[in-house]
């Protein structure tokens, strides 16, 4: 048996097929999910992929966050069930207050694309358990708004717990506070970052490393070891 | 009817690089003496039926929710004008 795990479309949404193929490369079932849809279909897990949807109107992710399938969402991450949310799907957590802060436009205000140097901080989460703390990994980052911001109290408390997941190296390319690339809830079943993992699966493609795949080898093994 | 004014603006912590773009541009455009811009948003609510406590209340609760996001912006309500209505 493996793990079924689901990636919701929303209008807008670019990177929804690429994540279901890194779902697929890493073992597990991807089960596509509709925006306009409340049902999960008994998924195990849930990824909001990147892009641009409703075309990021008012706030980056501020339209999602009110469709109905992110009601089922929310509810379901408040009782546990893991959540990557990649980009756009980062945005919306933050929205969404699933995770605290909130994303605003680069500091340099341009798009940006670049291969990015991350650190692994925390390789507890649900999502990051293949990894190992302290790891240095090359991700792919594009995006418009991905300046992390939040209060300096909320900063401190993420420092202090643990819940940063991930710090950009050598180069902050958004003016990110205290360069943070992603982050988690208390409990961990929720990670949300700007950088794209599911660019990184393929030795065939983008930079040639698959530094990306521990994420999803992460959450098939903690959900089929559950 | 009565339209109803909500301002967001970026909380004064928060670097607005947009308004400081702008600002930036301005001695080109000949203007001097303009020492910070800040950007924001605006929304013109056209509301149907009187706008009593209750109906502010609840575009309040709106723009606390959805217009604004409460982490970064900081929002006022205020009602703009009455339109073809005795008051």
């Amino acid at each position: 048996m493996t793990a079924r795990i689901g990636v919701v479309t929303f209008p807008g949404s670019l990177d929804d097929r690429d994540t279901q193929r890194a779902i697929r490369l890493a073992g597990a079932e991807p089960v596509a999910l509709w925006h306009k849809d409340k049902d999960l279909k008994q998924v195990d897990a849930v990824v909001l992929p990147g892009g641009f949807s409703y075309g990021d109107y008012l706030r980056a992710g501020a339209i999602s966050r009110f469709s109905p399938v992110m009601e089922s969402v929310i509810e379901q991450a408040k009782s546990g069930m893991p959540v990557l949310g990649i980009c756009n799907g980062f945005q919306i957590l933050t929205e969404a207050h699933l995770l605290p802060g909130a994303m605003l436009g680069n500091n340099h205000l341009h798009f940006i694309c670049r291969d990015q140097k991350l650190r692994v901080e925390n390789a507890d989460t649900a999502w990051t358990a293949d990894y190992t703390a302290g790891q240095e990994i090359h991700i792919p980052l594009k995006n418009m708004d991905g300046r992390y911001v939040a209060d300096e109290h909320t900063l401190d408390e993420l420092e202090a717990e643990g819940r940063v997941v991930f710090r950009y190296v050598d180069f902050n390319p958004n003016g990110s506070l205290r360069d943070i690339a992603g982050i988690t809830n208390a409990a961990g079943n929720v990670v949300g970052l700007m950088p794209h993992p599911e660019h990184a699966v393929e030795p065939l493609i983008g930079s040639g490393r698959t530094d990306g795949l521990p994420f999803f080898t992460s959450i098939l093994k903690k959900l089929v070891n559950a | 009817m009565a339209r109803v004014v909500v301002d967001v603006m970026l909380k004064p912590e928060i670097l607005d690089p947009q308004g400081q773009a702008v600002q930036r541009a301005l001695p080109r455009l000949g203007f001097e003496g303009v020492s910070d811009v800040r950007q924001g948003k605006r929304f013109e609510l056209e509301v149907d039926g009187p706008v009593d406590d209750a109906a502010l209340a609840r575009i309040h609760e709106l723009a606390e929710s959805f217009l604004a996001n409460t982490v970064i912006e900081d929002f006022t309500v205020k009602v703009e004008e009455m339109v073809g209505e005795e008051k």
